[in-house]
């Protein structure tokens, strides 16, 4: 095959160490990360796939029915008898909390230390609830993966947030919140040797304490003493894993359906891309209403009017039918003509709708299938 | 059912369900259809782009966006802490607020809604819930600030947003799915949650998006034209299979969960314009004449 024949996902298995699929929810994000990383494999190279919420037949299919791993376990594939290359396919599903331990206990200058953190109430609501959390451990778990001689390429599924651009923000957002006037006030105890109570009175703290109540207080200033020390290790480790996102290595791949509000967003995240000096490889548009034949919506109309008047009124049904799927087909093409305007048609991958959900490596192996015109 | 009594059921109305699933078209269509039988509406957004007041804007319904800092900074202007208020706005300061208390950012926003409620302004409030996996966590707020805000305004706030929740004359929620297998999981899933953790009430289901219509029959008779045109078998055949799916899936959906379903058709338009809102409400108002009142 020569390289003119190679389509935009072609390119990206080609040049890819990291693959990053993103997307609104209920795109099928996870779908096209489990398909791509999948035909990696089959291509013979060693491949771990991150998922964050897959369905749960797509889960069991992957091997990850037990729920949370945070390790990733190997699938087995029954691959093609002809197949010529032997690859791995390895899945995990993302646990932010246990992720997030870990780097505490990676940069805790003491283990004692770290034990404090990690058993702090309000530690506890960062690992679990502060928002872009999820999106920063899914890209520090990239880092993780791509650091270990056990995989060529890591394939990330990106958690389904409001907004396409917090996973590429997530490193910075956590730095920010460790650098805001707020933190560096609570830091101040560690540093003088004031009692959290004394904190507790400083004016801007006794306002906060009024809305949230003293506890959640106490609780929040007691894991900034803890955390003194750390921010370093921690703001570094935050800067290498943005790094890498910003490297040639890392692909992103966009996924959209034919709906208006997936299609801006990513179109909105392909601008973003482009403004960081970053381009999108490949867009794949999933679920599109498939065509048949060549015949236009009005021309299959007129065909069933014809037949209407030849008193066939069961052709007439198929033609009216005919029209109705074309005229879904079309109105779904102007959807995403817009997104094809931003990103050129060579990008852009065409998956139908399929009969059924995809639920086992099967389904999986036909979504790769239109992926990758095998 | 009248329509009055379907949308008089309680004034407060939540559309949730997972992301792409038509959550907003279904906010619209509710506002539009019940504005349309002649009730005071207003319709919220939370997040995202504002859609609604275009969709709307034929209608009588109202259109207001409630963001979390916004609500923060009104709550406690009504509160007395106005000067409070300013500094949280100012620096930034919400979000690690919102981090030493997760639900915070959401309780302003459900107490908004609550005042709302209970100010007589409005006879059906819709909200556009929030997206994904948010839902559940947007509504179990209240619940879990009691536990971690044992006292003062936010506590207090909380309690109000509970006791609301738990009748069903002011507040309901209304699930919103495709028929399709993993979102109607999903949604079964949802429904389970909602109803044992939070105690709200939920109404009807909402079906967006369904292929309706009789199954296309496909009879090969001694017509040359159908041999000669594969395409328009293939075509009959996966309609024909898809519409037979969604039909499964609309039965599963009731055998499962005892709750009354709503289907809205799926048009075949490239983006939703007032005018198939219209239409959809129309098709809303045929299903609620049905339901037993």
């Amino acid at each position: 095959m020569s390289t003119t024949q190679l389509s935009a996902l072609d390119i990206v298995l080609r040049d890819a160490e990291i693959i990053v699929s993103c997307g609104s929810g209920g795109v099928g994000k996870t779908t096209a990360a489990a398909a791509i990383a999948m035909h990696a494999a089959a291509l013979g190279k060693r491949v771990v796939v991150v998922t964050i919420d897959p369905a749960r037949r797509l889960a069991d299919a992957l091997g990850l029915a037990d729920g949370l791993s945070n390790e990733p376990t190997r699938v087995h594939l029954d691959l093609e008898p002809n197949a010529t290359a032997f690859g791995e396919l390895w899945a995990m599903m993302l646990d932010p909390a246990t992720t997030f331990d870990g780097l505490v206990r990676q940069y805790a200058e003491t283990p004692e230390r770290a034990e404090r953190i990690l058993a702090n109430a309000f530690y506890h609501n960062i690992a679990g609830a502060l928002s872009g959390t999820q999106e920063y451990m899914a890209a520090e778990k990239l880092y993780q993966l791509h650091s270990d001689h056990r995989f060529d390429l890591v394939v990330v599924d990106t958690p389904p947030t409001r907004n396409a651009l917090d996973f590429l923000d997530a490193p910075a957002t956590l730095t920010r919140f460790i650098n805001h006037r707020l933190f560096r006030l609570l830091m101040l105890p560690a540093r003088k040797g004031l009692k959290v109570l004394n904190v507790a009175a400083q004016p801007v703290l006794r306002t906060i304490g009024k809305v949230v109540g003293g506890d959640v207080l106490a609780d929040a200033i007691a894991f900034f003493q803890a955390f003194e020390g750390m921010e370093t290790g921690f703001r570094d480790r935050a800067d290498s894993v943005s790094e890498l996102l910003h490297s040639s290595i890392t692909h992103y791949v966009l996924v959209a359906s034919a709906r208006h509000d997936t299609v801006e967003e990513a179109r909105y995240f392909a601008a973003r891309l482009a403004d960081s000096k970053l381009s999108v490889t490949a867009v794949i548009v999933n679920r599109l209403q498939p065509r048949f034949g060549d015949a236009t919506a009005e021309q299959a109309l007129a065909a069933a009017a014809t037949a209407e008047t030849a008193g066939d009124h069961n052709l007439a049904g198929l033609w009216r039918n005919l029209a109705e799927l074309r005229a879904l087909a079309d109105a779904e093409e102007g959807v995403i003509a817009p997104l094809i305007a931003d990103t050129g048609n060579t990008a852009i991958h065409r998956v139908p709708l399929l009969a059924d959900d995809v639920h086992d490596l099967g389904g999986l192996r036909e979504i790769a299938g239109h992926l990758f015109k095998v | 059912m009248e329509s009055v009594q379907f949308f008089g059921a309680a004034r407060l109305v939540i559309v949730a369900g997972k992301g792409g699933v038509g959550k907003t078209t279904v906010t619209a269509v509710l506002a539009h259809a019940a504005a349309g039988a002649g009730l005071r509406v207003l319709a919220v957004e939370l997040e995202g782009k504002p859609v609604l007041n275009d969709l709307l804007a034929q209608t009588s319904a109202e259109v207001l966006t409630i963001t979390a800092p916004e609500a923060l900074a009104d709550y406690l202007d009504t509160h007395g802490l106005r000067r409070v208020s300013k500094r949280l706005a100012t620096n930034g300061i919400i979000d690690v607020v919102a981090t030493a208390a997760p639900g915070i950012d959401d309780i302003v926003v459900l107490g908004k809604l609550k005042q709302l409620e209970r100010s007589d302004d409005y006879d059906l409030i819709v909200v556009d819930g929030p997206a994904a996996g948010h839902a559940i966590t947007f509504l179990l707020a209240a619940r879990g600030l009691l536990d971690t805000v044992r006292g003062g305004p936010i506590h207090t706030q909380a309690q109000d947003v509970l006791e609301m929740f738990q009748d069903p004359t002011r507040c309901q929620v209304l699930l919103v799915t495709l028929p399709e297998t993993t979102p109607i999981n999903e949604l079964i899933e949802t429904a389970y949650s909602v109803e044992e953790r939070v105690g709200v009430q939920l109404g009807p289901v909402i079906v967006n998006g369904v292929d309706l219509g009789e199954p296309i029959t496909v009879v090969d008779s001694d017509n040359n034209s159908l041999s000669a045109n594969p395409d328009l078998l293939a075509a009959a055949d996966y309609r024909n299979h898809r519409r037979h799916c969604q039909r499964d899936e609309l039965k599963r959906l009731s055998t499962d969960l005892a709750l009354a379903q709503i289907v809205l058709p799926q048009l075949a338009v490239a983006g939703l314009t007032p005018a198939d809102i219209s239409v959809l409400a129309k098709s809303l108002l045929q299903q609620i004449a049905q339901l037993p009142s």
